[in-house]
């Protein structure tokens, strides 16, 4: 089996789109954390395959920046759930509506 | 066929790493339990570390690891025990995620139409740009590290002020309220 750029561009969209797919679709706020941090790995697989096929080490450095970030946007939107389960007892993204979002 | 990445053996094991992720990956988006949706992810980010270190990005996998399976993993474990949603809701999904699952295709179908036929030109692959420093055989990781502090050092302080942002926002955004605690 010969794997192209090609291969790596179509299972990054793939996981790209499911964790898309999650975040539209989902009603619970941890479900789409996960969702995010799905679309982030998509991105560092790009970046990983590009790095190889244009024999440059930038796109590796970069994923350790997008891991970074990552980290980062974990650790505020999980502080943003414990803060939103305790103003409505609740994770349902529906309910949170006061902004009319 | 020019501008192979993988061949043989590996390949498949490419192939095997992918499908299992992506499962997976649709795994952490229908299952019920936040607990189930957890496990899941980190099935995910292990087969994409497994990914990453067949692209001889040995570093990045070992970060990945780290950090996603280490870290952010134990994190969502410790939230999803913390507000301890015991009422599995009976409706996990929004309205109209019918209606969204009938436009996927129509964003996907023209993607990997063009993913599927666009050739990228030939490149020559230098693979002892992954494994050498100024010409010198060195692991992944001292090649990594020489990118990374030499040419990319300001973008490293920034990523380090913005964990620093990052974990006062979480410790404010954590903790209760003022007024609760006079």
């Amino acid at each position: 089996m010969t794997i192209t750029i090609n291969h790596y561009l179509i299972v990054s969209l793939l996981l790209f789109s499911i964790g898309f797919t999650g975040v539209l679709v989902r009603r619970n706020f941890l479900t789409i954390l996960m969702s995010i941090e799905l679309m982030l790995n998509a991105v560092n697989l790009n970046l990983i395959a590009f790095s190889r096929r244009l024999s440059d080490l930038t796109g590796q450095v970069f994923s350790v920046f997008v891991i970074t970030i990552a980290a980062g946007e974990a650790a505020i939107g999980l502080a943003l759930t414990i803060s939103l389960f305790r103003q409505r007892k609740t994770l349902n993204v529906e309910e949170a509506s006061t902004m009319r979002g | 066929m020019g501008g192979a990445l993988l061949t043989g053996a590996a390949g498949w094991l490419f192939v095997a790493f992918a499908v299992l992720a992506l499962a997976s990956a649709v795994a952490v988006v229908v299952a019920r339990h936040p607990v189930h949706s957890a496990l899941y992810l980190l099935v995910s980010f292990l087969l994409v570390a497994c990914i990453f270190i067949l692209q001889q990005a040995e570093f990045v996998g070992a970060v990945q690891i780290l950090v996603y399976a280490g870290g952010i993993m134990v994190l969502f474990i410790f939230v999803v025990m913390l507000v301890n949603p015991q009422t599995v809701e009976t409706r996990s999904f929004q309205h109209q995620w019918d209606v969204a699952l009938l436009f996927l295709p129509v964003f996907l179908i023209p993607f990997i139409y063009i993913l599927g036929t666009e050739r990228f030109p030939d490149l020559p692959q230098k693979l002892d740009a992954f494994q050498s420093v100024r010409g010198k055989p060195a692991g992944n990781t001292e090649a990594v590290s020489w990118v990374l502090f030499r040419d990319y050092l300001l973008p490293f302080e920034v990523a380090s002020i913005f964990l620093l942002v990052a974990m006062i926002g979480a410790v404010v955004l954590g903790k209760r309220s003022l007024e609760k605690m006079d």
